[in-house]
């Protein structure tokens, strides 16, 4: 049973990680009240993905996808030998939607900040409901 | 009937729906009301061209456009739709005139947008006289609801706006809540929606099936006020006299029971409802309503609305008479829509001319007023006539036949409503009469001389009253295109 | 110049949006121009693209001339020629119906305005002629984070309901991404065509099951679909009226577009509605949706947000037409895309008018509108008879299919739902009219009576409103054409 378990834990690690963080990051955006740490956990949460696109191009014993000996006359290329390029490929641009997400994120809260004088969520509710 | 390609039916519908555009953009009224005559007179004329054709077994066809994949709006004209077109253009002739004396003489503001929906609600009515489908029916049916709204609220008071409330929630809330359904239901079933004589249902539905379209169908079309769905009517009276003359005693209530007429006949057909002896359902539900609205007119101090509770009766009639499925019965609905129509809008404008003139809008109020107001008294006791259906009035043929379609169809109880209805008529409209003539000059409200409501108010009720006992001694083309319909429907003679 | 069509679509908003953005060093003047220009180009374009779609049937296009599985494809049939040409259309409507409000409103921002709203367009029209899952997800977010900074330009606590819709949104976002992963993980495909084409091979699998809730609910999310519709009435009843007017119709529809490609052509039919008992219940939170959408707008005082909930309502329509998933639905469903988004145009358009010329959109600055804005309040009429669901207005249309579907379905659940929202919908706008039609006009404050100022929108500003109005009955007309042309041959034969 444990065994099994820990093999299963082992064996999926990669899957065991990213939804931890995809938790934390929900966690975090849901239960905190200061909006840049929603911030950080949407940012977290983005980040989990991420990892699990770049885990899933990972093969046992194989190497970077740089191509070294090609043209005609050579041996063929064994995909086998080499990690999947692809998902690290959309991970850079998903990499660049988060950062511009992010950036969107920041710019609201400053502005947030300089109106209302508070990044707390139930501060600013409060705030609202006076005017 | 052949099927004749024809457009006029569509240039008779716009010439009342692009008049708004021109009274728009006239400046002066009176420019305004000749636009209004010359597109009713159009129309009139357009309409009336095609009763020979009609006549010699004809009907009109017109394809707008094919708006759903076997289902185009359409255009067709009958004989039972002709009747009820000629019946409400004819009478806008007469209420325009009548508008302007009245709208005038009271001085009532936005008289542009007054006019406007007015032609817009008589083309959404000859609209639905002349579909040949349920879907373009419901299409005119709501467009006249909500043309309608404007001319119920007019006065834009606290009062307009309950009433206005009143009137969308009955007549939307029904046609949307049960009209629309059912109708998808039919073409669920049937897979078409057009009106044929045998109706489209048969073979299609089951019994219950079809009875509960059935009750979804004639409460939908809640402008036929038929109990309990008649409180509209009586709330509607707020408006503008003109507007209850027309659209509450002529175009909006008369397109209700057209549309339950034309739904019995074209979609249920007649066979199919008798043999599922369903005609009896709404001959009951149609009594109830006749007794009922009587009942409560009898005890209405509101001149308008006393009418309007004879309205509701009157509908019924015409429901019942189709409800009897027997030929008689069914001419006989079909002729009362146009008799009761020219005997009730002659209540309308006397009751409008009362108005103008006094002031008064209460029955108690009206005492030797016949002293003061003789011809418009004299028109309202032939209207009162024409209504309770006692020669020499139009009135009385409608009720005839509708007499004879009760023992055809051998249904001794609903003869007998029908004289108990007739009596309440007389008991609730020939005291108005009574009083305004004989009473002692010490109950007497009014000075014994003559202080009439301006001519164009006195004019026209002259005018439709003559007309119903003109209709007494030659109901043609009515009766004939009644007959044929009838033929056309039963496939009899 | 002609094949390169579903290209031009999304690259002429984007290089315009670039443009405009050095202009505004140089000459801000000129970015209105330009913006015109790129979006009627692109609206052109979309208009040719049905034209041949019509002709010939659906064509693809291959981005820098690489096939597919390996190039990114963008495919353009039946479904997504009628949703872009439509989508198009409103987006140029818009900008010629609130450009001077615009520039009144945000002064020497309009410039950045300009380009947001086109890069905004670009996303959308991305993603409607997009036939691969990672640009779809790519291009959905610069829809997105545009939208987020649009909404951001708005009044003062716009900035909080943005936020929380940048939360909202990439949750969403995030969950597709997710589910699209996971079949990336089982077919080795990003190009819709090629999964669904390995997809029916490994259906029974449990990562394509777990794969298709993941991603559907990242896009119910984006969609505002009950219970999680949270954010969209904060966000859209704080935005500005000008960008109120161009997310409100595009952003749920185009997300709607898109739950219909993934459902019908990146999984199969069967799958979609075969499998798990999904689809019943979703038909029931659609009910739901449509049910607390309509009873909840009932409860507003303020325009927008009124209008907001209708919207909400409105999603329930579609994913209860799509989940029913028989042939007369579907059809509503589709067509109800369309005509949902100029309805919602329309009334977005109106409300941001009177707001911009009354200065606010309370129900009491309505009060005396049928004398003061004649003209706006016709459209009003128009647009909301559509809503109500009255012919020959589009808005009958789709809900007949909508409804006949779910009585042929015998679903009576959700054709009592679709007949409680138009009956309240009746109320919500006659309960408008009223105030506008009866009520006199607003006294001042300190007793000083305000005259009856005519208030009408200038000419410019009128002229697409009333063509927008025009375009609800004219799609009404044409619904015939639409359905046997367009959207008969979009649905998959395996629908029944």
């Amino acid at each position: 049973m444990w065994d099994d378990f820990v093999r299963l834990a082992v064996a999926k690690a990669n899957y065991w990680i990213y939804i931890v963080l995809m938790c934390i990051g929900l966690w975090g955006m849901i239960v905190k009240g200061n909006l840049v740490k929603k911030i950080i956990g949407m940012n977290i949460l983005q980040t989990a993905i991420i990892l699990f696109y770049v885990s899933i191009a990972s093969k046992a014993g194989a190497t970077l996808p740089i191509i070294t000996h090609h043209g005609p006359g050579t041996d063929s290329i064994q995909a086998v030998g080499h990690i999947n390029p692809l998902p690290h490929v959309l991970m850079l641009t998903a990499i660049v939607v988060a950062v511009a997400t992010l950036g969107v994120a920041l710019a609201l809260a400053m502005r947030i900040h300089r109106d209302y004088g508070t990044l707390e969520e139930d501060e600013l509710l409060a705030m609202m409901r006076e005017k | 009937m052949t099927p004749v390609l024809s457009v006029k039916p569509l240039l008779a519908i716009l010439l009342a729906l692009g008049l708004p555009a021109v009274l728009v953009s006239s400046r002066s009224a009176n420019l305004r009301e000749a636009w209004t005559f010359g597109a009713a007179g159009a129309m009139l004329a357009v309409i009336a061209s095609m009763v020979p054709a009609v006549l010699g077994g004809a009907c009109l066809e017109w394809t707008l456009v094919s708006i759903l994949p076997g289902l185009a709006l359409q255009l067709r004209v009958d004989a039972f739709g002709l009747l009820f077109a000629l019946v409400s253009s004819s009478l806008w002739i007469v209420t325009t005139l009548y508008s302007i004396g009245y709208m005038r003489g009271l001085q009532e503001h936005s008289q542009t947008r007054y006019y406007c929906f007015f032609a817009l609600s008589l083309a959404a009515a000859v609209g639905v006289a002349f579909s040949a489908n349920l879907l373009t029916l419901y299409l005119f049916y709501e467009m006249l609801s909500f043309a309608t709204y404007p001319l119920v609220t007019h006065h834009q008071d606290g009062e307009a706006r309950a009433s206005g409330r009143k009137y969308l929630a009955y007549i939307l809330g029904a046609s949307i809540g049960l009209v629309l359904p059912a109708m998808l239901m039919v073409h669920h079933l049937a897979g078409t929606l057009d009106f044929t004589a045998q109706g489209i249902l048969d073979g299609h539905a089951g019994t219950s099936q079809t009875a509960a379209l059935l009750v979804m169908l004639v409460f939908g079309f809640a402008k036929a006020g038929i109990m309990p769905l008649h409180a509209w009517l009586p709330a509607a009276m707020v408006a503008p006299t003109p507007v209850s003359a027309l659209l509450h005693a002529v175009a909006v209530v008369k397109v209700g029971v057209f549309s339950v007429v034309r739904v019995m006949s074209g979609i249920f057909g007649a066979d199919f409802l008798a043999r599922l002896h369903l005609g009896t359902l709404v001959a009951v539900v149609a009594s109830i309503t006749i007794i009922g609205a009587s009942l409560i007119a009898l005890s209405q101090d509101g001149l308008k609305r006393r009418l309007a509770f004879s309205t509701i009766g009157q509908l019924s009639y015409i429901v019942l008479g189709a409800a009897l499925l027997s030929p008689s019965g069914l001419s006989g609905a079909m002729l009362h829509i146009a008799m009761h129509a020219f005997g009730k809008i002659t209540l309308f404008f006397c009751a409008g001319a009362i108005f103008v003139a006094t002031g008064k809008k209460y029955i108690s109020e009206m005492k030797g007023i016949g002293w003061a107001m003789p011809v418009t008294m004299g028109a309202f006791f032939i209207g009162a006539l024409s209504v309770i259906g006692l020669p020499p009035c139009g009135g009385f043929i409608s009720k005839w036949y509708l007499l004879m379609g009760t023992l055809e169809a051998d249904r001794i109880a609903l003869l007998f409503v029908i004289l108990a209805s007739s009596i309440l008529n007389a008991a609730y409209f020939l005291p108005i009469v009574y009083q305004a003539f004989f009473c002692s000059p010490a109950e007497s409200r009014f000075e014994r001389r003559m202080h009439e409501a301006p001519r164009w108010c006195v004019v026209p009720p002259v005018v439709t009253a003559l007309a119903s006992v003109g209709l007494f001694f030659y109901p043609q083309p009515f009766l004939a295109l009644a007959r044929l319909a009838t033929g056309a429907l039963l496939g009899g003679p | 110049m002609s094949v390169h069509y579903p290209a031009l679509v999304v690259v002429m908003p984007v290089v315009a949006a670039l443009i405009i953005a050095i202009l505004a060093w140089v000459h801000p003047s000129r970015a209105l121009p330009v913006a015109v220009a790129a979006l009627a180009a692109a609206a052109g374009a979309a208009a040719m693209m049905l034209v041949r779609v019509l002709a010939h049937g659906p064509f693809a296009y291959h981005l820098g001339g690489w096939p597919p599985p390996v190039g990114i494809a963008y495919e353009i049939d039946h479904l997504n020629a009628l949703v872009l040409a439509v989508m198009a259309a409103v987006a140029l409507i818009n900008l010629l119906a609130v450009w001077p409000q615009a520039e009144q409103r945000f002064a020497e921002r309009t410039v950045f305005f300009y380009a947001l709203y086109l890069l905004f367009c670009a996303g959308t029209f991305g993603i409607l002629v997009t036939g691969d899952a990672f640009n779809l997800f790519v291009l959905l977010e610069i829809t997105s984070i545009s939208g987020y900074a649009l909404i951001g330009l708005g009044r003062r606590d716009a900035a909080l309901a943005s936020l929380n819709y940048v939360f909202m949104g990439t949750i969403g976002a995030s969950l597709y991404l997710l589910g699209i992963g996971y079949l990336y993980l089982v077919t080795g495909s990003l190009n819709m065509a090629d999964m669904a084409a390995i997809l029916p091979r490994i259906q029974d699998s449990r990562v394509v099951t777990a794969a298709f809730i993941i991603c559907m609910t990242g896009l119910f999310m984006k969609m505002a679909l009950f219970p999680l519709h949270g954010w969209l009435p904060n966000a859209y009843s704080q935005a500005a009226g000008p960008v109120c007017s161009l997310i409100a119709p595009l952003t749920t529809k185009t997300m709607i577009y898109v739950m219909v490609r993934i459902g019908l052509y990146v999984f199969s039919p069967q799958f979609t509605f075969g499998r798990l008992d999904l689809a019943r219940a979703m038909v029931w939170l659609a009910v739901m949706a449509i049910v607390f959408g309509s009873l909840t707008a009932l409860a507003q005082t303020n325009l927008r947000r009124m209008l907001c909930y209708v919207v909400v309502a409105e999603v329930g329509y579609m994913v209860g037409g799509f989940w029913l998933g028989t042939r007369t639905a579907m059809t509503g469903a589709i067509l109800h895309i369309v005509n949902d988004a100029a309805m919602t145009l329309c009334v977005f358009l109106v409300v941001g008018t009177i707001g911009h010329q009354l200065k606010s959109d309370t129900f009491d600055t309505l009060r005396g509108a049928f004398r003061r804005m004649p003209w706006t309040m016709a459209v009003m009429v128009v647009a909301g008879l559509s809503l109500i669901g009255v012919p020959p207005t589009c808005g009958f249309f789709s809900k007949w299919y909508l409804l006949g579907g779910a009585l042929a379905a015998g679903h009576w659940g959700l054709a009592g739902a679709l007949v409680f929202s138009s009956l309240v919908n009746t109320l919500l706008f006659f309960r408008i009219f009223e105030i506008a039609y009866f009520e006199p006009v607003n006294t001042g404050n300190y007793g000083h009576a305000a005259p009856l100022r005519y208030a009408e929108a200038p000419p410019a500003m009128l002229a697409p409103m009333i063509a927008a109005a025009m375009g609800l009955i004219v799609l009404g007309l044409l619904t015939g054409e639409i359905v046997t042309r367009l959207i008969a041959p979009a649905i998959p034969a395996a629908i029944p």
